[in-house]
C-alpha cells in the first residue's frame, strides 16, 4: 500500500518558500486550485515566479503583491475577458512579465517534463514575443530543410498546484470534466506537486463512474493531496460545479475600486477556507 | 419570429455574417474557429449552406456535429478537442481561425496584448494568447466589429498576430504556412491581394462609402477603381440567420443597425 499523502492546504503552503517558481493548473477561470491559492494568500510566502494559463489565480496573487515574475500567454476570466487585477498590476509595473504564446507555454512545460533543455516550435517567430523576451533563442534544424525555429526553454517548476475532481489519498488524480487542461504537465514538470480535489475517494472507487483515461495525474508525481470541496470556486469545475458567475462579477466589480477591494478582502479573504465558503454562501443568500 | 417583424432587406450585421461565412467557403474539412458573435454565426451559416464539411466546436472541448443556435447546447457531439489537441490542430494547419484585433496595421500585424509601451502598458488587454502560433500555422482572418482609427493603425504596439512584412523579414520558417485571407469589419471586407501585401478594400457593405472607410482607417488603404458591394444574403441565408442560428438577435448587439 503506497503512502497516504493527504494534508491540509496550510500544510501545502508550509512547504512552499519565497522566491519559488510555482506552476498553477487549470485555464483562465476554469478548474483553478483556488483553495490552495487562498491558503497561499494567507501565508508569508512571496516573491514568486508564477507559470499559468492565467485566471483569477494570477489576479489574486498579483493583487496581494506576491508575484515577482509571471510567465503566461494571457490572464482572463473567460466570461469577463480581462482579468482586472492582472491588468492593474501590469499597468503599475508590479511584476516582470515573460509573455509567451499559448503553444510555447505548453512546449516549455513539455520540455521540462521530458528533461530536455528546449522544444522547437514555429510559434513566436516574427512576433514581438521574440522582442519582449530577448533571451529567447532560435535553433536551426540539422536536417536538409534547415528550418529556423524558436527554442522554447524548459519551464521547470519548484512546485505545481492543481485542482481535480477526484483523487485518492496516494495522489492519483482524476478529472471528470471535458478538458484536462495541462494539469498533468504541470505536476510532471515540478519538483513537488500538490493536488486539491473536490473529494478524496478510495482507489477502488476511482473507476466506478469514469474510464481509465480520466486518471490524469499519477501518484509518482504528487507530494500532497488536499480535499477541498468547492475548492475551485469561483472558477468552473465541471461536472461538480459551474463557474460562479454572480460571484465572479462581484469580484470584478470590487477589483476595479481600491475601497471596494478592501471590503471584498475583509469579507471573503480574511479568514480560512471554511470562513470563505461560508461567506460565499451568505453572498448567495443575499443575492437570492 | 413573424414575417412582419422581418426586415425585407438585410441589416448591416447580416451583411457582416455573410462576409464572415464567405471566409470559410473553400476551407474544406477543417476546424472553423470563430471568435466573436458575428463570426460564430457566420461559421455556422457556412456549415449549414456551402461548407458542410467544416468542423465546429462548442467553444470549449467538444466538436459538435449539429449546428445549434448561438448560446444553445449541442445535441450531437462528434469529437473531443481539449486545449492541448486544439493547439496541436493549429500546427497541422487544418484550421481557419477568425480572431479579433485591438489594433491591426496595413500588413496585417495584429495586437491583442496591450496598448502603449509593453514594459508598462497604458492599458493591459488579453495578452498574446495564441496569435503567434495561429498566424504562423493556419489561415488567420480578422473580425473588427467597430472599424475605427483606434483599431486600424499605422503601427501596432505589440505584434501578436504576424503580418506579411514581419513574416517575410523573419524568413522561410515564418512564411511557410503564413496566410491572412480576410479582414472583415462592420464597414467592409479587406484582403492583402496587393503586390506589397498591404491591405486592400475588397468590398463595401451596402450603405458604406469609400470615404467613410478611409476616414475610419489610420493608414492609406489600397482602393481599387471600382469597389463592389458585399454580396446580398440569399433568402434562405436570412431565414437561417434569423430563424435558426441567431433567433435572439445577438448579432445586433455586436453590430447595431
Amino acid at each position: 500500500m503506497s503512502r497516504d499523502k493527504t494534508m491540509t492546504a496550510e500544510e501545502v503552503v508550509g512547504r512552499l518558500r519565497s522566491g519559488m517558481t510555482i506552476g498553477v493548473g487549470g485555464w483562465g477561470s476554469r478548474r483553478k486550485p483556488m483553495a490552495l491559492v487562498r491558503a497561499l494568500l494567507r501565508s508569508d510566502v512571496t516573491d514568486l515566479t508564477v507559470v499559468s494559463y492565467g485566471g483569477p489565480d494570477v489576479g489574486l496573487l498579483a493583487a496581494a503583491g506576491k508575484v515577482r515574475k509571471l510567465v503566461a500567454a494571457f490572464a482572463t476570466l473567460d466570461s469577463v475577458p480581462l482579468e482586472p487585477h492582472f491588468g492593474a498590476a501590469r499597468q503599475r509595473g508590479a511584476f516582470e512579465l515573460v509573455e509567451l504564446d499559448e503553444a510555447m507555454l505548453m512546449w516549455g512545460l513539455t520540455a521540462a517534463v521530458h528533461r530536455l533543455p528546449f522544444m522547437p516550435i514555429r510559434a513566436g517567430l516574427a512576433s514581438d514575443v521574440m522582442t519582449v523576451n530577448p533571451s529567447l533563442r532560435t535553433v536551426t534544424s540539422p536536417y536538409d530543410d534547415r528550418e529556423e525555429l524558436v527554442a522554447v526553454p524548459a519551464l521547470r517548476l519548484d512546485a505545481a498546484l492543481v485542482h481535480l475532481n477526484r483523487a485518492d489519498a496516494h495522489g492519483n488524480g482524476q478529472y471528470l470534466g471535458p478538458d484536462p487542461y495541462f494539469d498533468d504537465l504541470f505536476c510532471e514538470a515540478a519538483d513537488a506537486a500538490y493536488v486539491s480535489c473536490e473529494r478524496i475517494v478510495e482507489t477502488s472507487e476511482l473507476l466506478k463512474d469514469a474510464g481509465p483515461q480520466s486518471l490524469l495525474v499519477k501518484r509518482a508525481f504528487v507530494d500532497g493531496v488536499v480535499e477541498a470541496p468547492n475548492g475551485a470556486h469561483f472558477t468552473s469545475c465541471a461536472p461538480d460545479h459551474d463557474r460562479d458567475e454572480a460571484f465572479q462579477r462581484a469580484y470584478v466589480k470590487a477589483a476595479r475600486d481600491p475601497e471596494a477591494w478592501r471590503e471584498f478582502t475583509a469579507r471573503f479573504l480574511s479568514g480560512d477556507e471554511d470562513a470563505y465558503q461560508a461567506a460565499v454562501a451568505a453572498f448567495h443568500e443575499e443575492e437570492a | 419570429m413573424s414575417g412582419t417583424d422581418t426586415p425585407a432587406t438585410a441589416t448591416r450585421a447580416e451583411y457582416c455574417v455573410v462576409a464572415c461565412a464567405e471566409a470559410w467557403r473553400d476551407a474544406g474539412e477543417v476546424l472553423a474557429s470563430p471568435m466573436g458573435t458575428v463570426p460564430t454565426i457566420g461559421a455556422r451559416l457556412a456549415k449549414l449552406t456551402f461548407a458542410p464539411d467544416l468542423l465546429l466546436t462548442d467553444g470549449e472541448a467538444l466538436l459538435i456535429a449539429d449546428v445549434p443556435a448561438v448560446g444553445a447546447a449541442p445535441r450531437v457531439v462528434e469529437g473531443w478537442l481539449p486545449y492541448r489537441q486544439h493547439l496541436a490542430m493549429v500546427a497541422t494547419g487544418r484550421r481557419h481561425v477568425m480572431m479579433g484585433a485591438s489594433q491591426l496595421d496595413r500588413y496585417g500585424n495584429q495586437n491583442i496584448s496591450c496598448i502603449g509601451d509593453w514594459a508598462r502598458p497604458r492599458r493591459q488587454l488579453l495578452g498574446v494568447r495564441g496569435a503567434p502560433v495561429n498566424t504562423l500555422n493556419n489561415p488567420t482572418s480578422y473580425w473588427v466589429p467597430k472599424h475605427s482609427t483606434r483599431v486600424f493603425v499605422e503601427r501596432v504596439d505589440m505584434v501578436c498576430g504576424v503580418g506579411y512584412d514581419r513574416a517575410a523579414a523573419a524568413g522561410p520558417s515564418a512564411t511557410r504556412y503564413h496566410r491572412l485571407p480576410d479582414v472583415i469589419s462592420d464597414l467592409g471586407v479587406f484582403d492583402f491581394e496587393t503586390p506589397d501585401r498591404t491591405m486592400r478594400l475588397r468590398s463595401l457593405h451596402p450603405g458604406v462609402t469609400v470615404e467613410e472607410v478611409g476616414e475610419a482607417t489610420g493608414f492609406a488603404l489600397t482602393v481599387p477603381d471600382e469597389v463592389p458591394y458585399t454580396r446580398e444574403p440569399t433568402a434562405e441565408e436570412l431565414r437561417l440567420i434569423r430563424g435558426e442560428i441567431d433567433p435572439k438577435g445577438l448579432r445586433d448587439r455586436e453590430v447595431p443597425s
